[in-house]
């Protein structure tokens, strides 16, 4: 077998057919996949989740990940958030002409190991080789389904006032871990990304309560993000604290280093629940057993008042408005 | 990394800030000259909590803010000149010159690329020996001597496709410019931190003598902040006038003299032009003649039309602090972070970026 993806790998032909049994069938074993009829065919009932999401991550090896783990988590994850059992992911890679088999073989072997972790199967899925210069090494769709258990209404729009913000754990990790590799910008730092399948943990979070109002994951744009598209959907303010939001020194450190806001960076294994204040501590204490949740804190609440901001109160006890990332964050100049 | 949290502490905060409050009778007026400081204050609602015989005014202390919009017309006609690679750090993209931005240009087919260090810059140009690598120099003492290693290693390296379009500024003509003018009263500076780590506290202390204000070159933390109006307060309320640190970690008073040795290697002082301020005499920096192949503005016959500001924009008047962002027209109307009409609203330090991202009216 060649040590690289030629464009003869896309072509439907032999090449192609090689591919796809060494490279991907033996990796992601399934019986639904095998069959390699043109769609899957199965069974499911009751409410049903279904999202999609492409993954352009550069490098695409990053510490604590790769665009894998990525593209497995990153759709598994939008299920969970609207309360789903993740159950069937499809994959489409547009790979570049050129990238080796061994990293290929890399990102499958993490796929299978992310896709087992969350408790999904791989069960279609495509491949095109594009000319080099047209892709970069690898881009990755997947697209998901998963089942809404019985009783769980979860919306960006449910937010009610007096109910409580929770945060799964430490922000930013995952933008700082992918810049500190990017090419131009590398800096020493043991950070890791911190991507993560989180289906398991919304189903423990949904055993302590059915009555959880929103599930968002800040991925792009950050903790800042999130929390003013919650606030607009459900026409409610959001207070958050800065002193409780958690946040690890080395990110604050590259942030004040690149002048970039800890509020701003995509996470990718976080995510911020809105929870009634009754039912808040026990959702908090299911989160702690989680391993994706250890860190987890309440860090802040909804209020009627300014309907649509989110307001920060700072250590010094003042109050200042936090809004949405407008456009790429770029490091500042002096 | 560490020195944040710290300097972040609610408990150290609460005790300057009560000293503050304590001490200060005399109603005083403080500018923080830096972009940085600007973004820090808002973003930590430092102007909130202090007494109201205290008033804050933002400075020029932005280097993206203060460019010229026939220097911004200047480096995007350059980047239309072909096999030019203009490279740039991140903040300059978004600008809008008097037609375009460099950002526009990009996607209009100028090869535009940001890069986080000047060494990239050499790298790029190594790389490619068939195209002429345009650097812009944008900044104040902090960023020119990374510029100025960048040109000596391209000399000792035999680069000839490397130039720098020095756009660079120095920081204490400008604020003589504003005392001079007497436009605004001011009682106390809060002198920027990053570039005090170059030029040390010598250049205000001068200031201080001359125009009897008193100087305190502060960090970016509100501890930092906090500590440097405390003691700026305190000179005010004893009439005295003189250069502090309230930044030990960072500032040494002779500043740091390998990178100014550098500096002064590559370039020497020349007129430059100021946004809302006019030309200053002395107040940028252009290559000495040992260094003139890497000039850009030698090397190239840069044809740009007639620059024009933007109508109604009063980014001149706030970069003097003669006026704040809520006075223009435009603020959080036409002009805002998506939309920008003006530099102030563009760059990450601009003021009125920092007045529409963490000061604006909890109305909704």
């Amino acid at each position: 077998m060649q040590d690289r993806i030629l464009l003869a790998h896309g072509s439907g032909g032999k090449l192609a057919r090689e591919l796809v049994e060494k490279s991907f069938l033996r990796v992601l074993a399934n019986p639904l996949l095998a069959r390699l009829d043109d769609s899957a065919v199965f069974d499911l009932s009751g409410k049903i989740a279904f999202t999609t999401d492409s993954h352009v991550v550069s490098p695409i090896f990053f510490p604590g990940g790769d665009i894998g783990r990525l593209a497995v988590c990153g759709t598994v994850n939008d299920l969970a958030m609207s309360g789903a059992r993740p159950l069937y992911l499809s994959l489409a890679l547009i790979i570049e002409e050129g990238l080796t088999m061994s990293e290929l073989d890399r990102v499958m072997a993490s796929i299978q190991k992310a896709a087992e972790e969350a408790g999904v199967k791989i069960i279609t899925g495509d491949t095109k080789v594009v000319g080099r210069g047209s892709a970069d090494g690898l881009f990755i769709n997947t697209t998901g389904i998963g089942v809404v258990p019985e009783g769980v209404d979860i919306s960006g729009s449910n937010a009610r006032p007096g109910d409580k913000i929770v945060l799964s754990g430490n922000i930013g990790d995952h933008s700082i871990a992918v810049l500190s590799k990017r090419e131009g910008l590398s800096f020493a730092t043991d950070l890791k990304s911190d991507c993560a399948p989180l289906g398991n943990l919304v189903a423990e979070m949904l055993a302590a309560s059915l009555s959880i109002r929103c599930l968002r994951d800040p991925t792009r744009g950050g903790l800042a993000s999130t929390l003013n598209e919650i606030a607009g959907q459900s026409g409610v303010g959001i207070r958050i604290e800065e002193e409780k939001i958690p946040v690890r020194e080395e990110v604050l450190g590259a942030c004040e280093m690149l002048g970039l806001d800890p509020l701003h960076l995509a996470n990718e294994g976080k995510l911020v629940a809105v929870v009634p204040a009754q039912d808040a501590e026990a959702v908090l204490k299911a989160m702690r057993v989680n391993c994706y949740g250890k860190e987890a804190a309440i860090v802040g609440e909804v209020s009627a008042e300014h309907p649509g901001r989110v307001v920060m109160k700072t250590g010094l006890g003042t109050s200042r408005i936090v809004d949405m990332l407008v456009g790429e964050p770029l490091p500042r100049i002096c | 990394m560490r020195f944040i949290t710290e300097f972040r502490s609610s408990e150290l905060s609460a005790g300057l800030l009560s000293q503050i409050r304590l001490r200060s009778r005399t109603p005083a007026r403080l500018m923080e000259f830096c972009g940085g400081h600007t973004v820090a204050i808002f973003k930590h609602g430092i102007r909130q909590v202090l007494p109201a015989t205290l008033e804050m005014v933002s400075g020029p202390g932005c280097p993206v803010c203060v460019t010229a919009n026939a220097d911004i017309d200047k480096a995007i006609a350059l980047s239309q000149v072909p096999g030019v690679i203009i490279t740039t750090f991140g903040d300059m993209l978004k600008v809008p010159g008097s037609r375009l931005s460099l950002q526009e240009a990009k996607a209009g087919g100028a090869d535009v690329r940001m890069v986080y260090s000047t060494m990239d810059a050499i790298k790029i140009a190594n790389e490619n020996a068939d195209k002429a690598i345009v650097f812009l120099g944008i900044g104040f003492e902090a960023t020119a001597p990374t510029i100025a290693a960048s040109i000596i290693q391209a000399k000792e390296r035999g680069i000839d496709n490397y130039y720098v379009l020095s756009l660079n500024k120095l920081c204490p003509p400008a604020i003589r410019a504003i005392l001079d003018s007497g436009e605004v009263r001011l009682n106390g500076l809060i002198c920027p931190g990053h570039v005090s780590t170059v030029i040390g506290s010598h250049p205000w202390g001068a200031i201080a003598r001359e125009y009897h204000i008193p100087c305190v070159i502060s960090g970016f933390e509100p501890v930092d902040i906090l500590q440097c109006v405390s003691m700026l307060v305190a000179q005010i309320e004893k009439g005295e006038a003189r250069v502090e640190i309230a930044y030990r970690r960072g500032v040494r008073p002779e500043g740091n003299p390998e990178a100014i040795k550098l500096m002064e290697m590559v370039f020497e002082p020349a007129p430059a032009r100021w946004r809302g301020m006019g030309e200053l005499p002395a107040s940028g920096l252009k290559l000495r003649r040992e260094y003139q192949q890497f000039d850009a503005e030698l090397a190239f016959d840069i044809i740009a039309e007639p620059a024009c500001e933007p109508e109604g924009c009063i980014c001149g008047d706030i970069l003097r602090g003669t006026k704040v962002p809520q006075d223009c027209p435009l603020f959080a109307s036409t002009c805002t972070p998506e939309h920008p009409v003006g530099p102030c609203m563009v760059s990450s330090e601009g003021s009125c970026s920092a007045h529409y991202l963490y000061g604006g009216s909890l109305a909704g």
